[in-house]
């Protein structure tokens, strides 16, 4: 009952904050002003705040900015014995340099490293939580730009990049986390730059407790939907998440970006009710989700849980098995892949939710930004369908899809798929699944969720597994590159061309998209999608596990 | 000089890089460092420091040897490193289906499976509070109780054989279904011979003694807090070795029991540390 209401709570705070926080994002987003902080940065920088870019410019900034990011993070990480603050840590090895650097820019933040073993505080805050902010920035900048495209008049420009990148960072992430850093340490998060301190245990033992930026870094790991824990065991560590209440506030953070983003979408259309349908489907799939995923932990099925007399393993006293059920699916839902219990010790069924939930697209909500767009083009997929069955042109937000449009949104939904299945089969091919610590089913579950956790750029992992071998960090590297960036430039082309084209006044052949019957059938040609895409891999692992 | 685009391009994203690199990787988290400092907030900042460790972070209450020290309440068990190592924190991320071990001549190759890890705690914890340890799927000398069942056609036909999975000795059942269980041999993997893996229920308690916290690995390696019912089980033993009456006991552990968060979030937890340094405390 008490894991309803925590449930319940975190729903009426999310339906209570969206609107004033929507509608705050959406005048950061499109107001004409820049603050002096702003232009002092456009200048240092270097780029004219008015200037609109057409899809190929703005495209090109994005990768610019991320190209440069890669860049920059892989040699903090190999240099950071040589800077301040590496507590002794030596300089990253290659390919897990690579891989954390691919990693954190594409808003992933997958860890192959365990944190408090191999990461110096500087390259911690300096390097990896200022990706936290920006790849966050970016997600919600090309989120942004479709809207313009659906918006515009046949301008064919999509904003400027720039400024929404700094806007973004400034006036909506930044104020957010210095809040919540605030209340995090009132609750006993660190936030120090010692290299811990030894105590001597009650019974005489030493034990080295660790210090660190760490209540800083939390903050936008959850806003951000990042999901990069500072330590190895991610917000399950007591300084990471010292209380119930934090592990509430920790999943509100998740949520109330990527719940509000609709909001800025119906605003921008000058159409609340389309933002409201979209926040509907969000809405629908993820309460089913979370339904689902406390219902299974709660029952416990499965021979351990019940020798046990409960899905305890993997599970911290102070939150229980609904709330980190909850966590589990939040995270998943979204990009985030920050954990508070660990999703491989999960009954199977209980376990299979959050390969399920990123394997939706994680467009319910979804990573901020990402999860909109995301979900956009499921729209699109929709009235595209519904075209089909009445033989009329599909057209949404006034804006024809065309068989171009279409193009765009059919390769952007098949890439993930292929880069998930392509991966999971090259690694038993090459016989690198031996590195899973589970046999059977379990063991194929566990590089299946790797693939798919990476491509959704989710973060989160059946942990069992080994992944700092050259041959995971290059694989699970590029499954996250291809599967950040080329979804997003086909989302910017899809934009480009929504934006040169002319609004087509509504008519009686128009498909209402506002309506419950719209929301049904996007609700319903996601899950579909998915499970067409993804049932034969799910029976060989979860569902051959939860059935044997 | 005008410079080709791609390049002022790039050249902008590094500049654009650097200024937030200043922003929010240095003036940022230094800025809430500083807030840290502020009186009040400062000892949660640097860790919740007490006289023994922190209050937040979990510690084993056991002797050189691992063995529980028994004027103490015990704490969970840990995967994190040789147990509640904050340098190495971890979960076990065993599945819910591991409950075959590997058994090896070799200590270093032989692994003990979850549902066997699960049993051998249960076991212990019991002798050690002087109450049944017995769990479901677990056999009386504390392992998973698992067959291997080979069936003549793979999946169907009569059994021909049936092994007892994790027992080199005497296996916990003398027949199944009419066959005769042989004991395990070192180094056979009788999955990959073809044998069905079978756990047996047995008749234990479906709500055992032992509360499901105390066999179970938490998810950091670190857990502060056990529950109050492997509290109040730990009582007895706590009360006799102290010479404090049991009513002395349960009275310190309601006291360092944290109650769900506003009543709704989390569940109830006692923090061992903290309980221990109040038992020291009475000088008992």
């Amino acid at each position: 009952m008490a894991g309803w209401l925590f449930v319940i709570t975190l729903l009426l705070a999310l339906v209570a904050v969206h609107r004033p926080f929507g509608d705050y994002m959406y005048k950061v987003v499109s107001g004409r002003r820049n603050n002096v902080v702003e232009r002092g940065i456009y200048r240092l920088v270097g780029v004219d705040p008015s200037a609109e870019q057409t899809w190929g410019v703005y495209a090109r900034s994005v990768l610019a900015f991320s190209a440069v990011s890669i860049l920059f993070l892989y040699l903090f990480l190999r240099i950071q014995d040589k800077l301040w603050l590496s507590l002794g840590f030596a300089g990253v090895p290659t390919h897990i340099a690579w891989n954390t650097a691919v990693s954190f820019v594409t808003n992933t933040n997958w860890q192959a490293y365990s944190g408090e073993s191999t990461m110096g505080h500087l390259v911690q805050m300096a390097g990896l939580a200022v990706q936290n902010f920006v790849s966050a920035s970016v997600g919600i900048a090309v989120a942004v730009a479709l809207i313009r495209g659906f918006a515009g008049r046949k301008t064919g420009t999509l904003g400027n990049f720039w400024v929404d990148l700094t806007r973004i960072t400034l006036r909506v992430l930044l104020p957010i986390c210095v809040l919540a850093t605030l209340v995090f340490m009132i609750a006993g998060m660190v936030q120090n730059l010692s290299g811990g301190t030894d105590v001597t245990t009650l019974t005489g033992a030493t034990q080295h407790i660790t210090g660190g930026p760490v209540a800083s870094q939390e903050a936008i790991k959850e806003l951000g939907t990042n999901g990069g824990g500072f330590y190895n065991v991610n917000s399950a560590h007591p300084f990471e998440n010292p209380t119930a209440w934090t592990n509430w506030l920790q999943i509100f953070l998740i949520l109330v970006i990527p719940f509000s983003l609709p909001r800025v979408f119906g605003r921008m259309v000058g159409q609340l009710r389309q933002g409201y349908a979209i926040v509907a489907v969000m809405a629908v799939l993820a309460i089913a989700s979370i339904a689902l995923t406390v219902g299974f932990e709660v029952h416990g099925a499965g021979t351990v849980p019940q020798a046990v007399g409960a899905a305890m393993e993997g599970k911290e006293v102070r939150f229980g098995i609904p709330n980190s059920a909850t966590f589990a699916s939040a995270t998943t839902l979204t990009s985030t892949g920050a954990v508070d219990s660990f999703h491989d010790s999960y009954t199977a069924f209980g376990g299979m939710m959050p390969m399920i939930n990123m394997m939706l697209g994680e467009v319910a909500p979804g990573g901020v930004g990402s999860g909109l767009y995301g979900l956009l083009i499921l729209a699109v997929i929709t009235v595209f369908v519904a075209g089909l069955m009445v033989g009329r042109t599909p057209e949404y937000i006034g804006k024809k899809i065309g068989a171009r449009e279409m193009k765009l949104a059919s390769l952007y939904f098949l890439v993930t798929p292929a880069l998930v299945l392509i991966g999971t089969a090259a690694a038993f091919a090459t016989g690198n699944n031996s590195t899973a610590l589970n046999v059977g089913p379990h063991g194929l579950s566990e590089v299946l969720y790797a693939f798919t956790s990476a491509a959704n750029n989710n973060g989160s992992a059946f942990a069992g597994i080994t992944v700092n071998t050259p041959w995971w960090d290059t694989a699970l590297g590029l499954a996250m590159l291809i599967g950040r960036f080329l979804p997003l430039v086909l989302v910017l082309a899809l934009a480009g061309s929504l934006a040169r084209q002319k609004p087509v006044p509504e008519s009686e052949g128009t498909l209402p998209t506002h309506k419950p019957l719209f929301v049904g059938m996007v609700v319903g040609v996601t899950v579909v999608l998915v499970a067409l895409t993804f049932l034969p891999a799910l029976a060989l692992g979860p569902i051959a596990e939860g059935l044997s | 000089m005008r410079l080709p685009a791609w390049l002022a391009q790039h050249i902008a994203a590094l500049r654009a890089l650097l200024v937030m690199t200043v922003l929010l990787g240095l003036a940022y988290p230094l800025v809430m460092v500083a807030v840290g400092r502020i009186p009040g907030l400062s000892d949660k900042a640097d860790g919740s420091l007490v006289a023994h460790g922190s209050s937040l972070i979990g510690q084993a209450f056991t002797d050189k040897d691992g063995n529980p020290v028994a004027k103490y309440f015990q704490s969970r068990p840990s995967a994190a490193g040789d147990g509640y190592d904050p340098t190495s924190t971890s979960a076990s991320n065993l599945g819910p289906e591991s409950v075959v071990d590997t058994l090896s001549d070799n200590p270093d190759d032989a692994k003990q499976s979850l549902l066997t890890q699960v049993c051998a705690r249960s076991l212990a914890i019991g002798k050690l509070e002087g109450v049944d340890g017995s769990r479901p799927y677990c056999t009386s000398d504390g392992v998973g109780a698992v067959l291997a069942v080979f069936y003549r056609d793979g999946l169907t036909g009569p059994i021909t054989r049936v092994v007892s999975v994790n027992q080199t000795g005497t296996p916990f059942l003398a027949s199944y279904k009419g066959v005769t269980v042989e004991p395990a041999k070192n180094g056979e993997d009788y999955v990959a011979e073809g044998g069905v893996i079978t756990p047996i229920r047995g008749n234990a308690p479906a709500k055992p003694v032992v509360p499901s916290d105390a066999v179970t690995a938490s998810a950091s390696g670190l857990d502060p807090d056990i529950s109050p019912a492997y509290a109040n089980l730990q009582a007895p033993r706590i009360a006799r070795e102290r010479s404090m009456t049991l009513d002395q006991v349960q009275k310190l552990i309601k006291e360092h029991t944290d109650g769900r968060a506003l009543g709704f979030m989390g569940e109830p937890g006692v923090n061992v540390l903290e309980l221990n340094m109040a038992l020291d405390a009475t000088g008992n």
